[in-house]
């Protein structure tokens, strides 16, 4: 992945979160608060769960559904992380052998349950947060946090990483361009040519550092940024905040996608 | 009228690698006047108007807005008179959205939050930009860029305006705007620039500068008639004022 990818994906995310749909609508707060409730009950099963966790799904397909996003790119979004997670959870099925059932004449070690049960619950929380991102923008996220009582110099933090991340990818592309016109056939950077093209980055930082700092005190900054908006709870907020953590908790209780088994194989039989 | 008043007397001011940006500036511009500050590369142009709301802090000699010396007690009251556009809008514009640049200043100013809106519509209104009250700064062309800087300014209705290079990165469309824009000004303005043929639209009078001092101080025309003086400070006559060349007789 180049330079020039990464910021087209940025801006595109940026764009998604434009939309109006329902979803978009949504408080941003109660978005946070059911996308984290959701993660923690995901992550609070057992380790070789995997019939329970189907039915989570109903969330983030719910939420790309209404939200009107589009599910190909995001998945292939969570595919690119994916393999971090499969390098972790690679090492089960070889130290937990113990067979946990017999499938069509295979065996089926704990192991190999607990692998797929990880790659579930990554791709369920990593693909809520996204849409979260997606359906939400980064500086609404920001200043829900902020009004969530979240300390403002993080989420000053926070506001700043996402104003500059196009400015910086744009002088280091600029750069990495540079370098390459006058290298020739010779596309491998060597590691001092890469250090000093980082330090100077970091150099050319800071300066503009200094250039921020002085036009934000020269508009009067005395150490707090206030973002003027009006979030307005409204009674679907209320619904969306209630309906879902409560589904969360019943689907945690109660192996839907395991009853929905039986219930099925009963009819068959 | 005399509370628009911009002084520099006897101003110096040295940089800590050793280079001496500015030595011994003098001048002063009264209510109204728009005054352009010219010169070359390094000629201290920069360093003088970040002087003049207090971002730098004279090392010898002083600046007056008003009847007031600037000092570090009454810099809130100097920056809120002096509104300063800075060279590359990417500095100024580090908020969200338009509307949250824009926001800034009079959030900062303590305006009730009510009023805010009515202000920042003004402000852009102003500057013909209403429109991208809600986009993001990140995604505007240049001109934009520019026209939402100098919004941001203007929404805390300051006295004086300083401009550092405001055309520099236009192309020429963009650049005749803000020119039109700008002579709709009322407010003092001082602009650092190299495009003398902005000068000769917008400012009557010109101050150059050279190797850190004030080498000529006077009507833009006359200045920029002296060959002499603008060869030495790395100008060169404005285009409009050059002669037409004749290529007929150019075999």
């Amino acid at each position: 992945m180049n330079i020039g990818s990464a910021r087209d994906d940025v801006l595109y995310m940026d764009e998604l979160s434009h939309k109006n749909t329902p979803i978009h609508r949504l408080d941003p707060r109660v978005k946070i608060i059911v996308s984290v409730f959701f993660v923690f009950t995901v992550l609070s099963f057992n380790r070789y769960e995997i019939s329970a966790l189907i039915s989570y799904f109903t969330f983030p397909i719910f939420l790309l559904v209404s939200g009107e996003l589009p599910a190909g790119y995001l998945t292939k979004k969570v595919l690119i992380i994916s393999p971090i997670v499969i390098l972790i959870a690679i090492f089960n099925p070889f130290f937990d052998r113990e067979t946990i059932f017999v499938l069509a004449g295979v065996e089926i070690s704990a192991g190999w349950v607990s692998f797929f049960s990880i790659l579930i619950r990554f791709f369920l929380t990593a693909g809520s947060i996204l849409i979260l991102l997606a359906s939400t923008g980064f500086y609404e996220v920001c200043m829900a946090l902020e009004r969530m009582g979240v300390p403002s110099i993080f989420v000053m933090q926070l506001l700043f990483l996402y104003r500059y991340i196009f400015v910086l990818l744009d002088e280091g592309s600029r750069m990495v361009r540079a370098h390459a016109l006058r290298s020739f056939s010779d596309r491998h950077m060597g590691i001092k040519i890469f250090g000093s093209l980082v330090g100077n980055l970091l150099l050319r930082t800071v300066d503009r550092a200094e250039r921020i700092h002085r036009a934000m005190l020269a508009r009067g900054f005395d150490g707090s940024i206030t973002l003027q908006r009006r979030i307005k709870f409204k009674t679907f907020d209320a619904l969306f905040v209630v309906f879902w953590p409560a589904l969360f908790i019943l689907m945690r209780r109660y192996n839907f996608s395991g009853l929905i088994g039986y219930f099925l194989l009963g009819i068959v039989k | 009228m005399s509370h628009h008043i911009v002084e520099a007397k006897d101003l110096y001011f040295t940089y800590h690698d050793g280079t001496q940006a500015i030595r011994g500036v003098d001048f002063r511009i009264t209510h109204g006047e728009s005054v352009a500050v010219v010169g070359a590369n390094g000629a201290g142009k920069s360093t003088l108007l970040h002087h003049l709301n207090g971002s730098m802090v004279p090392q010898r000699g002083e600046v007056r807005i008003g009847d007031f010396p600037v000092t570090r007690e009454r810099l809130k009251e100097i920056r809120r008179t002096v509104g300063m556009v800075f060279q590359n809008p990417d500095d100024q514009l580090f908020m969200p959205t338009v509307f949250d640049d824009v926001a800034f200043g009079p959030l900062n100013w303590g305006l009730p939050a009510d009023e805010i809106e009515a202000r920042v519509d003004e402000a852009l209104t102003k500057v013909g930009a209403l429109n991208l009250k809600n986009r993001s700064s990140t995604r505007l062309s240049a001109g934009e860029k520019r026209a939402v800087s100098i919004a941001s300014v203007l929404a805390v209705s300051p006295d004086i305006l300083v401009l550092d290079e405001p055309n520099s990165d236009l192309d020429p469309r963009a650049r005749r705007r803000l020119i039109e824009l700008l002579k709709t000004f009322k407010h003092t303005k001082i602009i650092a620039t190299h495009d003398l043929d902005m000068v000769l639209d917008l400012c009557p009078r010109t101050i150059v500068l050279a190797e850190g001092k004030v080498v000529a101080d006077g009507r833009s025309f006359d200045i920029f008639n002296d060959e002499q003086l603008l060869k030495n400070s790395n100008l060169e006559k404005p285009l409009r004022m050059q002669e037409y060349p004749d290529f007929g007789q150019q075999k």
